[in-house]
């Protein structure tokens, strides 16, 4: 609700499913969206949709924490990559 | 051994050391784009790593401010005070070669420089916990656009890491040792030919010279 303030665009969903919907219109949609950001509890289910968009350029879909606080998936995913590049995870530390 | 039929001929043979000549500067080359891709990568995600955890915070943050301005407000006038926003955001769009990756590059324009159009209500009906919450949004909003280019960029070397990595290893373990033993299956060959030929030809002169009576 906050970043409504900030002067972003905000869509607000119940559940994953809604999520998922809201997210394939943005992208389909006419606005184009460049960045897209996603609470990461409502993104736990749609992974797969996210990953499918990881390699173009546009739209960029970052996860944020959600009220709840982080439940870390942002930085799973930045591990994920990490050991895709070099093959092992070289980030605990 | 070679897997395909390949006729030991100096023309193969040309064609073969060729290709081992391109296929061994292609893999010099994709050798060095590849490092030089890990070098950006590492520093990249080093700056991911630490944006995103400020981003985390940072949201945290904002979010509990938020919530103990809800508590303080009425829903009702929460979301009224919000419902409209003075400020808007436009992003601008460019992209940054890396490599022969391209990357997005975020420039990002607000509609007025005021900072205080953040805030789209009069301070007269709200509390001073919404104003908190949004001046910490609006703070980290900037992170979060850092983090979103920082991200993209990671994910998309990423993939170029891991496909310019499967390049060189399929020309340093298969396409060179390949054309390596055509050259040498191919050189053997020709040696054998030469060896045979020369025999016969031994063997023949000693032939006519024992018809013409020398021997």
């Amino acid at each position: 609700m906050g970043f409504k303030a900030v002067g972003l665009d905000v869509f607000p969903a119940v559940d994953d499913k809604e999520a998922l919907e809201i997210l394939n219109k943005l992208i389909d949609g006419p606005d184009e969206y460049a960045i897209i950001y996603i609470e990461e509890t409502l993104a736990v289910n749609m992974q797969k949709e996210i990953d499918k968009y990881k390699e173009s350029p546009v739209p960029a879909i970052i996860l944020i924490p959600g009220r709840e606080g982080s439940v870390g998936l942002g930085q799973s995913a930045l591990k994920a990559a990490v050991e895709r590049a070099i093959g092992t995870n070289i980030l605990d530390n | 051994m070679p897997n395909q039929v390949i006729t030991p001929t100096r023309m193969v043979l040309n064609q073969q050391k060729g290709r081992l000549k391109t296929a061994l500067r292609g893999h010099k080359l994709l050798k060095d784009k590849c490092d030089e891709l890990m070098r950006q990568f590492m520093q990249i995600i080093r700056k991911n790593q630490e944006l995103r955890k400020k981003v985390e915070t940072g949201l945290t943050d904002a979010f509990a401010s938020l919530q103990v301005a809800s508590s303080i407000m009425s829903p009702d006038m929460l979301e009224q005070a919000l419902l409209y926003p003075r400020q808007s955001v436009e992003l601008g769009l460019s992209y940054k070669n890396i490599m022969s990756v391209n990357v997005p590059q975020y420039t990002f324009k607000t509609k007025s420089n005021d900072v205080s159009d953040i805030y789209p209500y009069s301070f007269a009906q709200t509390s001073g916990e919404l104003d908190d919450a949004l001046d910490k949004m609006s703070k980290v909003f900037q992170d979060m656009l850092e983090l979103a280019q920082i991200e993209k960029t990671m994910q998309m070397l990423a993939e170029e890491i891991e496909k310019t990595r499967r390049r060189v290893n399929a020309l340093e373990y298969v396409m060179i040792p390949e054309y390596q033993e055509n050259i040498r299956y191919i050189s053997m060959k020709l040696e054998e030919n030469e060896n045979s030929t020369k025999v016969r030809l031994l063997k023949v002169k000693e032939m006519v010279l024992k018809d013409a009576g020398y021997k």
